[in-house]
């Protein structure tokens, strides 16, 4: 696996460190027709995009390994638009005084807010909402993203499920999520279900959408030679189909994701007495406005630890790609 | 190129093809339209071990016959025999590579050798045999490497070997070096023929070049329209023609010419193209 990437790291790393010499001398031995080969290679590889542009700007010899160099500098170059609103926000709130703080109150008033909450004792306290919420959005995504990848697979394998389902499941999809609010409350009550349910609708959709359409649209050519080698069926999804499909499958569990974190808030919102939903209801009614960005802080931070995660698993996931 | 002895136990020798009245008719996607038949009687016998190759003016249906003989389409009326038993159905005594390498791209060429081997290979078997077929087309030094990694032809010389790894009775190629440039396929040529003398099976080869049917195989089978048919006419087999002299036959080799001219010939392709005379009058 890890010699998949190999000879385009290689010469990244030749060409950070020795910016004046020779690349072609340096090349790996491959064959015949290595020279294509390589050139095939750094240009189509999955070469670790970013650092491979840094570490050739860096241009000089580095001492220390240009990777790790280079992930530093993008991590700090992500900080500068937070840091700088973090900045903007303290400027305008507690030094000039721009905003009441029944407006807009000032980070350390959040960051007060936090505290308190996090030690609240009345009630739930902070971590006890977004233990609530993170649940809800973890099971309602599982179930949600399995389901779609079953039926997407459907839909996407067969013209008969394709031609029954993808009418139907269109105009389920174009439903407002908040449409579904009241069913949910009728049918299954003020309670867990209905939410993890509604979050697992929210989840449904954008992979259902890419997995069918990315299975649909696998290479027809591969498919007809994985026939050829006698793959049929279940052995053909596994090993040509499915794996030709991996990086639509995973954007759209990314996206599914993002949803599953929107239908919670609307969720949330709506009917229940725990969560980061709640937080922003509860806080409205009591003019709260430093528990609201609390609230709203948590479930950015939140969404892209989530993101994050799935962006792990993709990157092991699409290293062979 | 160094020949290596195989060193794991072939399953399937070279294997006769019989093909017998095999005609096939496409059914039209517009209603109004006539089925159209690309096919008609095709009759052919090719000995085992031997390789013919199918030449023919593009669409008339040699890609179609050598999708019948793998299994991956059905003729819809006459047979083929493979050693007797009839196709039906993708064929694990035929291995088939396209003029596309068509690799898995998410697999090193090692893994996509692999998906030749036949079902029920054991492990250590099936790494010795992939092993070796990489080594018999001069990728060894390459097996880890990704489709994407490698030139055009070395990831045919890997499409060649993932047929080979399936220990094929019959080897199916569909003009598998059209699309490489000029010298590379002179290259594979040779590499056919190493690759054949080492491992001798029966092989089917389409290709559109004259000079690469006339260099490889032992037999030429010319297909097309009868003469003076109308052009929608299914095409057959116009003529079979036995390639004097022993391979690896010189590329150069003056005996060759006549024949040559012939299948140009056959091809509607006379060998010397007229110069325009201005001044004549001529319709086209």
């Amino acid at each position: 696996m890890s010699d998949l990437v190999a000879p385009a790291r290689g010469a990244t790393v030749r060409r950070a460190t020795a910016p004046g010499g020779s690349a072609a001398a340096d090349r790996p031995r491959t064959g015949p027709d290595a020279p294509s080969a390589l050139e095939g290679s750094e240009v189509g590889a999955p070469a670790p995009g970013p650092t491979l542009i840094a570490a050739s700007q860096l241009g000089t010899a580095v001492v220390e390994s240009p990777r790790g160099r280079g992930r530093r500098r993008n991590l700090a170059l992500a900080l500068v638009v937070p840091v700088g609103l973090l900045a903007l926000w303290h400027l305008a709130t507690a030094v000039t005084g721009t905003f009441a703080s029944y407006e807009l109150p000032s980070p350390g008033a959040v960051l007060d807010a936090a505290v308190e909450l996090a030690t609240w004792d009345k009630g739930p306290n902070l971590a006890t909402h977004v233990q609530i919420s993170v649940q809800r959005v973890l099971i309602g995504f599982l179930a949600g993203s399995a389901a779609g990848l079953t039926v997407g697979a459907l839909v996407g394998l067969s013209r008969l499920a394709d031609s029954l389902l993808s009418g139907t499941i269109g105009a389920v999809r174009a439903v407002p999520s908040l449409g579904w609010v009241p069913l949910l409350v009728l049918w299954l009550g003020i309670n867990e279900d209905s939410k993890v349910v509604l979050v697992a609708i929210g989840a449904f959709f954008p992979v259902y959408t890419t997995v069918a359409s990315a299975l649909r649209h696998v290479d027809p050519q591969l498919v007809e030679a994985g026939r050829a080698y006698g793959l049929r069926g279940a052995s053909l999804l596994l090993r040509v189909q499915l794996p030709a499909a991996t990086p639509s499958v995973i954007s759209g569990l990314r996206l599914g994701m993002a949803q599953a974190w929107l239908f919670l808030v609307a969720a949330e919102l709506i009917a229940s007495s725990m969560g980061l939903g709640f937080i922003l209801t509860d806080s409205a009614n009591n003019g709260r406005v430093d528990r609201i960005l609390l609230s709203l802080v948590t479930l950015a931070v939140l969404g892209k630890l989530t993101d994050a995660l799935i962006g792990v698993a993709e990157k092991r996931l699409l290293r062979r790609w | 190129m160094t020949l290596t002895t195989p060193t794991a136990v072939r399953t399937h020798p070279a294997h006769p093809v019989s093909v017998q009245g095999v005609g096939r008719t496409f059914a039209s996607r517009d209603r109004s339209a006539q089925p159209r038949a690309v096919l008609a009687d095709v009759d052919l016998e090719i000995a085992a071990g031997d390789i013919v190759a199918l030449i023919g003016a593009s669409g008339c249906g040699k890609s179609t016959l050598l999708r019948q003989v793998s299994g991956l389409d059905a003729p819809t009326t006459g047979r083929i025999l493979i050693d007797g038993r009839p196709v039906d159905g993708v064929d694990a005594r035929c291995a088939v590579a396209f003029q596309e390498p068509r690799l898995l791209p998410w697999r090193t060429l090692t893994q996509n050798v692999a998906l030749g081997l036949p079902r029920g290979t054991d492990r250590a078997t099936g790494d010795r045999r992939v092993a070796e077929l990489l080594d018999l087309v001069g990728l060894a030094d390459c097996a880890g490497y990704r489709p994407r990694q490698v030139s055009g032809g070395m990831a045919q010389r890997a499409a060649l070997a993932r047929a080979l790894a399936r220990n094929p009775g019959v080897l199916v190629l569909d003009e598998p070096f059209g699309a490489l440039d000029a010298l590379t396929r002179l290259r594979m040529q040779d590499l056919l023929l190493d690759v054949h003398a080492a491992e001798p099976t029966t092989v089917l080869l389409v290709t559109h070049d004259v000079d690469e049917a006339l260099y490889l195989a032992d037999r030429v089978v010319l297909l097309g329209r009868p003469a003076g048919a109308p052009p929608g006419a299914p095409a057959g087999v116009r003529s079979v023609v036995t390639v004097p002299g022993r391979r690896p036959r010189d590329r150069g080799d003056a005996g060759l010419a006549l024949l040559r001219a012939q299948l140009l010939d056959g091809l509607g392709v006379p060998t010397h193209h007229e110069a325009h005379d201005p001044d004549q009058h001529h319709s086209i």
